[in-house]
């Protein structure tokens, strides 16, 4: 076996904005050649955007990235390839259509007189297989693959183009744990014959079994790089979370005997929710933790009539409601801001006064259905006003406001209605700091005058700072409840299903 | 529908030179001042180019600007016109209908066949059920089974186009003679022929129910992210369907008008049958209605149309060639998307 040319990475002050907000800042990393490196971090650390301006993915607005100690800029990953260096995403992109071998040798097919050269391309696939040791059978569309066995794709098409730098953006998160331990194995296959790791993941006790070096991120800011044999999984969310944030605290009403408004039990979907059963009073605020991917998001989905359901019952205000569609969990009371405005939020072509009273056009109409335009603009900028959104004015277009602006313009579709349940999925994802203490404020607020709210947040201070009880979800079951104001390390490790408690 | 940004700069002018250039704000301002301006053409420059058009053809024919002339183009255009104008709510709702040229020649057989061999009576309620029944069929493909729209009506195109063959036995139905048929196409309220007429009341309460009515905010809404219609509570499919089977029904109408000003059901496709869903649609992309939904307006579709219209007409009156028309009409409608695009990409 050849022994390819190893590959020290450097990444010297690397930064990069999106829209304003630092995802990376100053972030300085090196990579030895034919090690496993691992990058962790909290959701929005910025170790994704670190894997991905190694691979070519997107380029860093500041600082220089050296391969082989020279300065390069990848402007594609095509780019970042012929430089082996090639990137294995979260969602994998292969061509489902297409056989296992078409889709490793694509663009690098053996060719005879133009035309690509199959037995060739063929014996080739044979000795890279019995070269790496990996069982995959070449004539199998890719399509019809388990996951596990497409990344095993994506994992010879790197090597087949010689790639000697691997960047594996969260590799296991769909994965089970026999098929995480073969991947394992093959990555220390690649190691041991020369090839380099970069392995992003927020799966700690992963990192520390696999990876070589460590590196801790936080806020898009290094925290350090040490050998993993220096760390432990307290000390490695110790340095994601750091020392608590100033998140703005509110004060909490214990013990409440309010009437339950939300009551959830025995919810169920298959391979996303096992058995959830919560329940929220009238004034409470309950937070739901846990890492992306735990369910929370399908969660709120499901209990909104957003994705169906196989199991359980819902009920509002005491009585069981049948709740199928999202007009029928309107018709319950609840109203449901989404993960993504953007996606699943906003008309961002429309006025603001027509995202406002999107959901209740029948009050500011008349029983024939013709809008009462004046009526409409009026409420519509009292109520703006009073969320203060800037600017106020109902004839603005939705996609003119920054972040904060649009998300204050969706909690204003929802208060148009009065909701009895109010069930918010990353109320303030970037949004600004001002906007955000507003909206926080809000949500406190709303809570004072009797509404039972569901808040999920990435943003443990925010879950920690708004809530009056916090549940925490972890590979769709709640794991752990806690009552007011528990210590944030606790609430992590549950998430990372350490401690007691869990059932992973 | 077009909301604009306060202008932070209204009523004073703007002096390029250094002091825009030592306050990084007051450039900024300059920008935004200058992007606004961007807008203003993509959303009222088909109405300047509208004009300018009408005006060059007023000046460069004499016959152009006469009431028969002007009356003469609505006329021709009233069947397009109506089809167009509803298949506006379709594609503000983010969908697509290439059947409407089948409807409308499927509609009209069929309203031919009813008069001839039931009473002349029958051709109304038959055309307009027909091309109903049509839409509903589209609808229910584009939304229950979850078909793509193109392709949808792609193929329903071709099934109503060819059940038409067959009707016909591919040739023409003569209907009676009666001025009951006949009333529609050939006939004038006023000096205006009743096509013009039913056009314009068409236009004018599409265009109402789209700008002042829930259902026209929801056909907005459902255009512009469906997911946060869904989310917001409402049926989306059941509002799709309603603009699939307005559009037959329009179409349907537009078929009557045919049968009654020829008197006659014809299947043949080489004729308007044939074009009217391509030129329909070209009227609304040129009229400024977005084609990936949610943006646009009927009383746009209805400049789109006319300003084909002109250009058949004023083309024909100044003995420019045929293929003339084309090119230009295509070159139109690529410089109209096009505009659009780039304003949108500055952003």
């Amino acid at each position: 076996m050849s022994s390819p040319a190893v590959a020290p990475i450097r990444l010297v002050a690397i930064g990069k904005r999106y829209s304003g907000t630092k995802a990376l800042d100053n972030v300085s990393v090196e990579v030895a050649g034919a090690t496993v490196h691992a990058l962790v971090g909290a959701n929005g650390a910025g170790k994704s955007t670190l894997g991905k301006i190694v691979g070519g993915v997107i380029r860093p607005d500041e600082g220089q990235l050296f391969v082989d100690d020279r300065p390069v800029r990848y402007t594609s990953p095509r780019e970042a390839r012929t430089h082996g260096i090639a990137t294995i995403s979260q969602e994998l992109s292969p061509m489902p259509n297409m056989s296992v071998i078409e889709n490793v040798f694509f663009g690098i097919e053996p060719r005879r007189y133009g035309m690509v050269h199959r037995h060739r391309m063929r014996a080739q696939y044979d000795e890279l297989i019995a070269q790496w040791g990996f069982e995959l059978d070449g004539n199998a569309k890719v399509g019809a693959l388990r996951t596990a066995d497409q990344q095993k794709v994506e994992i010879l098409r790197a090597v087949a183009c010689d790639a000697r730098v691997i960047v594996m953006d969260e590799p296991t998160s769909s994965l089970t744990s026999v098929e995480t331990k073969t991947l394992h194995r093959m990555i220390r296959i690649l190691v041991d014959n020369g090839r380099t790791i970069v392995y992003v993941s927020h799966f700690l006790d992963e990192v520390l079994e696999l990876a070589d070096t460590v590196t801790v991120l936080r806020s898009g800011r290094l925290v350090r790089t040490a050998p993993v044999a220096e760390e432990t999984e307290e000390s490695l969310v110790a340095g994601m979370f750091g020392a608590a944030a100033a998140a703005e605290h509110f004060e909490k009403p214990q013990g409440s005997t309010a009437p339950v408004i939300l009551d959830v039990s025995g919810l169920n979907r298959k391979g996303v929710l096992r058995n959830i059963s919560l329940q929220i009073r009238a004034g409470e605020i309950v937070g739901l933790a846990g890492l992306v991917g735990s369910g929370r998001s399908e969660l709120a989905r499901a209990i909104t009539g957003a994705d169906p359901i196989d199991s359980g019952t819902i009920a509002v205000d005491g009585a069981k409601r049948h709740i199928r569609t999202p007009a029928d969990a309107m018709a319950a009371g609840m109203a449901f801001l989404p993960e993504s405005r953007k996606d699943d939020g906003l008309f961002l072509e429309l006025s603001l006064a027509a995202n406002t009273t999107f959901a209740d056009l029948g009050s500011v109409a008349s029983r024939l259905g013709v809008l009462r335009l004046p009526v409409e603009r009026g409420r519509t900028r009292t109520l703006l006003e009073s969320l203060s959104v800037e600017p106020p004015a109902p004839s603005a277009r939705a996609k003119s406001l920054s972040g904060g602006n649009q998300q204050k313009v969706l909690f204003a579709r929802w208060l148009f209605r009065n909701p009895h349940v109010l069930i918010l999925d990353e109320p303030t994802r970037g949004v600004d700091v001002a906007a955000r203490a507003a909206i926080h404020r809000l949500i406190n607020k709303l809570a004072a005058e009797g509404t039972a709210v569901l808040l999920i947040s990435s943003e443990i201070e925010e879950v920690l700072g708004l809530a009056h009880r916090v549940l925490v979800m972890r590979r769709g079951s709640i794991t752990r409840e806690f009552s007011a104001d528990p210590p944030m390390e606790a609430v992590m490790e549950a998430a990372f299903g350490l401690g007691g408690g869990t059932t992973s | 529908m077009s909301a604009q940004l306060p202008d932070p700069l209204a009523g004073g002018p703007v002096v390029a030179g250094d002091p825009v250039r030592a306050d990084p704000t007051a450039f900024q301002r300059l920008r935004s001042q200058r992007r606004i301006r961007a807008e203003h053409i993509r959303d009222y420059g088909i109405v300047v180019f509208a004009i300018a058009l009408f005006c060059y053809f007023w000046v460069a024919s004499p016959v152009f600007f006469t009431y028969q002339n002007l009356l003469n183009i609505l006329f021709q255009n009233a069947t397009i016109g109506i089809a167009a104008c509803a298949v506006t709510f379709t594609i503000i709702a983010g969908n697509f209908d290439l059947s409407l040229g089948s409807i409308f020649v499927l509609s009209e057989v069929l309203a031919a066949y009813a008069a001839v061999h039931m009473n002349v009576w029958w051709a109304f309620p038959v055309a307009i059920a027909s091309g109903l029944v049509m839409g509903l069929i589209n609808g229910l493909l584009v939304t229950k089974v979850g078909v793509n729209a193109f392709l949808a009506t792609l193929a329903t195109a071709l099934t109503f186009g060819g059940i038409a063959v067959g009707v016909t036995s591919g040739g023409l139905l003569i209907t009676p003679t009666s001025s009951v048929f006949t009333f529609l196409g050939q006939h004038r309220a006023d000096g205006i022929q009743y096509p013009v007429i039913i056009f314009a009341v068409v236009a004018i309460v599409l265009q109402l129910v789209l700008a002042y009515t829930v259902f026209g905010r929801h056909l907005y809404g459902v255009g512009d992210n469906r997911n946060a219609a869904r989310l917001s509570g409402l049926k989306v499919d059941r509002t799709i369907i309603i603009t699939f089977v307005l559009t037959g029904a329009a179409c349907g109408l537009s078929g009557l008008i045919d049968a009654s000003t020829t008197g006659s059901g014809s299947s043949d496709t080489s004729g308007l049958g044939g074009s009217l869903a391509l030129l329909a649609i070209a009227g609304v992309a040129l009229g400024g209605s977005s084609i990936f939904g949610g943006v646009g307006a009927v009383w746009r579709t209805v400049l789109g149309v006319l300003i084909l219209g002109m250009i058949t007409n004023g083309f024909d009156l100044l003995a420019v060639p045929d293929y003339w028309q084309n090119i230009v009409r295509g070159v139109l409608i690529i410089i109209a998307v096009s505009i659009s695009l780039v304003v949108d990409r500055r952003r």
